[in-house]
Order: C-alpha cells, then sequence, then structure tokens
C-alpha cells in the first residue's frame, strides 16, 4: 500500500506492505537508525520513537495506522553540529556504555520532559520504565535527563525571568 | 423526610372516610396506638440489628504470639488476599484506604494493622471472630459487604485465631482512613441488619460427608476465606452474590472474572491439574497468563503449600464438571492445531496471514502488533497465548482483552512476570474494534462483539474504570499503575 508518512517533520510517501511494522519502514526505507531492533516484541523499549507526543514501540506499531501522525526518532532532537538539549546532556553526563538502548530512553525522557521538565527520580524511572539498560549506565541516564531537564528550563528561562 | 411525612398524611386521610366527623379524642387514640405499634416494631427490629461494642483491650504484645500460629495466619491472609484491598499501592501494607467503588458509592477499606487508634490495636481476639462471622466490627457498627464476611463467616475459629495472630503482629501504621463516599439510604448502617438477614448465611463452614477430604479443604478455603465467587459469581441488585448462579461470572475492579462452572468459556476446559499448575504459578499453556485482580491473587497463592493448592483446584473443578464430548473433541483439536502452528511458524515466522485476509481491516493491524508474540515460536510463559486458547477472546464479553491492549500488562519489578506493551498511543478507538473484530473472527467459533469501539473509549477515557496493577507485591504498585481513572482515585 502507499502510504505519506510525517517523520520529524518531513513528509515520506512509501509503498509497504500494510502489515510491516513502523521500525522496518524507518530503518530499511528512510534510514533513520537511531530506533533500534532489540527483542522486537516490545517488551525492551530499544526501538521507542514518538508519535503524536507519545512513546510508543515502533517494532509493535503498524505502519498502516501512521498516516497523517506526527512521528519523531532521534535523528529529530537535533543534529551533530547542533544537539538538542537531551543529546547534548547524554554526551555531557556520558550517558551511554554500549549506547543501544539509548535512543529508545532518549524518546521517553523526551516525551516526559516535554511535560515535565523537572521530573523526580521516581518520574523518570516510571517513565523509563520499558526501556531496558543491559550495561548498567542507569544512574549516568538518570542524571542525563536530570541535566537535559536543566538546559531545556535554562534555553526557555530569559524570556520568563523578564516576564516575571 | 418531606415524603414520608406525605406518606403518612395520605394514609391518614385514607382511614377516615370523607364527610364523617372526626371525635378529636378517638382519633388521639388511634394516632397513639398506631405510634405504639411503630415503636414496638422499631424495638424489636432494633434489638435484632443492634449489636454491642466489644470492650477494647490494652495493646497486645506481639510477642505472645506463637511463632507457628503467625505463619499459619501469613498463609490464610494470603488465601483471603486480605492486602490487595487493604492496602493503597505504593503505601503500607494492611493500612487500608483503597477506595472499593461498588453501584451503592464507594468504600474505602480499614486499617487492620495493629495500630490502637486507626487501625485494630484495641480489638480483642472475639472482636475480630465477630468481625469475620457476622460482618459487625468492635463498636458494634455493622461492616459493608464489600469486606466478604459472607464469605469469611465459613472460617473455623481456629484460623481466625491464626488471622487474628498474624495481623496482630504486622508493624502498626498509623492511618485512617478516608470517608465512605455513600449516598442516603446506603450510609445508615443499620440497613445492613437487613442485607444479613436475606443474604448472610452463617458459618462456620459444615462439610459434606458425601465429598472427600481434600474437594471439603478445597470447597472451605473456596468459598470461605479464598472468596472466589465474590468476584466470579454475579450479584444481584442488593448487591449480594447470586446464589442460584454460582461461579457464573462476575466482575472486579473494571475485569471481567469468567465463569468458573459448566460454563466457563476456556476453549481448553479446565482440569484440575491445569487449575492447580495455574494458581501455583500464575499462567498455564493453555490459558495464558493471570492479570488484573487475579495477579494478585495467584501471586498470594503462591505462598500457600501444595496440598492446599491442590484442594482448591478439585473443588473448583469438580464445580466446573466433566466437559461434553464435543468441547472434549474441540480440545483434542485445539492441542493438536498449536504444536502443528509451532512448528510451522518456526519455519515462516511474523506474519501468520490467511488468504482472505487482507481485506479485514485488523488483518494488517494484528501481524504487525500481535502476530509477532501471539503466533511466535516460543511457548509459554516466553512467548503469548495463541488466542485460539484464550477465554479473552472467546469470552462473552470483551471487557478484558479491551483492558489488556489498551492498557498492557505492567512488569512486575525485580520478578519474573507476565508482559505486554500497551496500545493505548497507537490504535484508535475503531482501529482497536478492528482488531478485535477481527481476531474473534479467526480464533474464536462464538459470535462477534457488539459495539466493542464504544466500550473502547468508555475504558480509555476512564469513564468505566479498570485498576491495572503489576502481578508484584501490590505494595510496589503505582509506578506500574498504567490506566486511568480507577487506578488514580486507588492512589488518592
Amino acid at each position: 500500500m502507499a502510504i505519506s508518512l510525517n517523520v520529524n517533520g518531513e513528509t515520506h510517501e512509501i509503498d509497504v506492505d500494510p502489515a510491516t511494522p513502523l521500525l522496518y519502514v524507518l530503518r530499511n526505507d528512510l534510514e533513520l537508525n537511531a530506533a533500534k531492533f532489540g527483542c522486537g516484541l516490545g517488551q525492551c523499549g530499544a526501538c521507542t520513537v514518538v508519535v503524536d507526543g507519545e512513546a510508543v514501540l515502533s517494532c509493535v506499531t503498524p505502519v498502516s495506522l501512521m498516516e497523517g501522525r506526527e512521528i519523531t526518532t532521534v535523528e529529530g532532537l537535533g543534529t551533530i553540529e547542533e544537539p538538542g538539549p537531551l543529546q547534548a546532556a547524554f554526551m555531557e553526563m556520558q550517558a551511554a556504555q554500549c549506547g543501544y538502548c539509548i535512543p529508545g530512553m532518549m524518546m521517553s525522557a523526551h516525551v516526559l520532559l516535554r511535560k515535565n521538565a523537572e521530573p523526580s527520580d521516581r518520574e523518570i524511572r516510571d517513565a523509563l520504565m520499558t526501556n531496558l539498560c543491559r550495561c548498567g549506565t542507569h544512574m549516568r541516564i538518570l542524571a542525563a535527563i536530570r541535566r537535559a531537564g536543566e538546559l531545556m528550563q535554562q534555553a526557555s528561562a530569559p524570556t520568563e525571568r523578564r516576564a516575571g | 423526610m418531606g415524603g414520608g411525612t406525605a406518606i403518612w398524611a395520605n394514609a391518614g386521610s385514607a382511614l377516615i372516610p370523607k364527610g364523617e366527623e372526626v371525635d378529636p379524642v378517638r382519633f388521639i387514640r388511634f394516632l397513639a396506638v398506631v405510634l405504639i405499634l411503630i415503636l414496638i416494631v422499631a424495638a424489636g427490629l432494633f434489638a435484632i440489628a443492634w449489636r454491642g461494642e466489644i470492650e477494647p483491650v490494652a495493646a497486645v504484645d506481639p510477642s505472645s504470639f506463637n511463632e507457628d500460629l503467625v505463619a499459619q495466619g501469613a498463609q490464610l491472609a494470603a488465601v483471603g488476599n486480605c492486602i490487595a484491598c487493604h492496602t493503597v499501592p505504593g503505601q503500607p501494607a494492611f493500612a487500608g484506604g483503597l477506595a472499593i467503588p461498588t453501584p451503592f458509592g464507594t468504600i474505602y477499606s480499614t486499617n487492620i494493622t495493629p495500630d490502637p487508634e486507626s487501625g485494630i490495636g484495641n480489638w480483642s481476639e472475639e472482636a475480630f471472630q465477630r468481625a469475620m462471622r457476622e460482618g459487625v466490627d468492635r463498636q458494634g457498627r455493622y461492616l459493608y459487604p464489600a469486606f466478604p464476611y459472607d464469605h469469611f463467616t465459613l472460617v473455623t475459629d481456629e484460623d481466625n485465631r491464626a488471622l487474628y495472630a498474624f495481623l496482630m503482629t504486622r508493624e502498626p501504621v498509623r492511618s485512617t482512613p478516608p470517608q465512605n463516599d455513600l449516598p442516603f439510604p446506603f450510609n445508615m448502617r443499620m440497613i445492613l441488619a437487613g442485607w444479613n438477614l436475606l443474604f448472610l448465611d452463617k458459618g462456620p463452614f459444615q462439610p459434606d460427608t458425601a465429598q472427600s477430604e481434600e474437594w471439603n479443604r478445597g470447597a472451605y478455603l473456596a468459598e470461605g476465606l479464598g472468596h472466589c465467587g465474590a468476584c466470579h459469581t454475579p450479584r444481584n441488585r442488593f448487591g449480594a452474590v447470586d446464589s442460584d448462579r454460582h461461579f457464573a461470572g462476575g466482575e472486579a475492579e473494571g475485569w471481567q472474572a469468567y465463569a468458573i462452572n459448566a460454563t466457563s468459556p476456556a476453549p481448553i476446559p479446565w482440569d484440575a491439574d491445569s487449575l492447580a499448575f495455574y494458581l501455583r504459578n500464575g499462567w498455564h499453556e493453555w490459558h495464558g497468563v493471570s492479570r488484573g485482580p487475579m495477579a494478585e491473587v495467584t501471586g498470594n497463592l503462591g505462598l500457600l503449600p501444595d496440598r492446599d493448592i491442590a484442594a482448591i483446584a478439585t473443588y473448583v473443578a469438580s464445580v466446573m464438571g466433566e466437559p461434553d464430548q464435543t468441547r472434549r473433541e474441540r480440545a483434542e483439536q485445539l492441542k493438536a492445531e498449536i504444536s502443528q502452528g509451532q512448528t510451522a511458524v518456526q519455519a515462516a515466522p511474523a506474519t501468520d496471514t490467511q488468504a482472505g485476509d487482507a481485506q479485514h481491516p485488523g488483518a494488517a493491524i494484528y501481524a504487525s502488533a500481535c502476530a509477532g508474540c501471539h503466533n511466535g515460536s516460543k511457548p509459554l510463559p516466553f512467548g503469548g497465548l495463541r488466542f485460539s486458547l484464550s477465554t479473552a477472546v472467546n469470552a462473552p464479553n470483551p471487557q478484558n482483552i479491551v483492558n489488556v491492549v489498551l492498557f498492557g500488562l505492567p512488569p512486575s519489578d525485580g520478578e519474573a512476570s507476565a508482559v505486554m506493551p500497551a496500545f493505548a498511543n497507537v490504535l484508535d478507538d475503531q482501529q482497536m474494534a478492528d482488531l478485535l473484530a477481527y481476531m474473534r473472527e479467526r480464533y474464536s467459533e462464538a459470535p462477534a462483539w457488539e459495539d466493542v469501539a464504544d466500550l473502547v473509549a468508555r475504558t480509555r477515557s476512564g469513564q468505566y474504570k479498570v485498576a491495572v496493577r503489576p502481578a508484584d507485591g501490590i505494595e510496589r504498585g503505582p509506578e506500574n499503575v498504567g490506566a486511568s481513572g480507577g487506578a488514580e482515585d486507588a492512589e488518592d
């Protein structure tokens, strides 16, 4: 079937079997390789992307339902030259060991921070409940997400201060 | 009050024929007689209904209880699943305060820790025995049957003694639950005296001498402390279990409690062995995983010795009865299909669509969202259940499969448990209805469900409240609570 996909603000026209999971289209057709194939069963979170502002597991998300919906992947958070606050914070805190889970972690964190820029550790743990990391960098991931929240607040702070 | 006065006024005018002179003295005498009769009847009812206070006791020394008795009480408390209702997820165990929605209003569970002021710390064993047998608290107030004393009444004095020992040796917690939110007349506890006359069949349990000792042990645990029927038997309009429809299926916290009698919708009929395995482990290869409020039940039953689990299974299997020839043959056919299917799928994984499926709007959704686990090569508990075996897909009401697809199965913390991703953010109401229609058509011989999109919408919005909790200890719950509505209430 022909389908029009909106990914990171760009529209892509593709022709796929409607039974294909979104992850395969992102990686194979659009060559957006941030989202990873981990378990393929929606259990590890490595494939997490954002659809209409909510975290979804793209390996079990039917691409046939994505027409007209707004999809965001790590590629949409910033560029190598200008990393977004989450990307900058993960680099600053050296939150990646092997790094395979990190794009999924970042997308879950992105959804959380857009709703709440100052989450408690409890809230971060809840939001990342379905994102598994086997290397054990959890403490750095927590630190990176707290730092990203700070960076986001700093970015929006001057106008707010003036207003206050 | 206004309504009452109007009724009496009408009664008066009916008794006094129009146009006759009324002798005021005779009329006053008549009124006095009526009033006295009313008072006598009221006093009689009051005498029946009245339950006195049992004197408070000074702090009970936890070390005064025999260790074996406390250990026995811990097992019994697991059978009773006391912790599930008497604990707010994430809060201290047994401290109460969980909102229990009922058709009559919201009831909050009580604090059953040994705190003397807010819990049951000043209850004597006699007061505890009376609460279990009669549904009356230490002060003599009627308890609401949300506390299933209509089942607990069957518990023996010895087992109540052990339960008392267990509860009185827990950590005391100072915590007063919120006031019940019940409209008049349900806020009048005295009306429960009438309810008890009608629906409370006082125990203790009387064994059936025609049955085996194991059967009787199972009946005692399942009908009494286990209170299976509190969820699995439908309730009448007074909120009492309808004993004519024993185990015919009911509802709990937004989940369907399936029929566990001869009308069980399980595609492969249960027997004592499969029931025992399921109650012990929380899953069975032909039936899937326990979830919703049943996950807490099987989680708790893990504490029981094998012989008690086997007894419950024997009893419940006997209530279900032997399946007829048709069901047995169908079961054998399903088992054969499953073993063939697993081999076939290993060769050609993922998309398990059939010719003609492409026309069904749910088929593509199923292939990419469900088939990976549910038609994969991994058997339970590592893979998902084949839906041809699923009670949820074969049940008369689609509520449970709606709950699971919307909210998923949240993982337990730090222990093995069932897990499934939530699809609420992927599927809209119609897409979910399409998916479920496809699953029903493909994996069940039962007729299509009706109005599924509407049910999905009401469940998603929280208008129909569903409690979603992980299978493990309820004390660690809130970070894993996924559903809006019921679960949020519970946290408040």
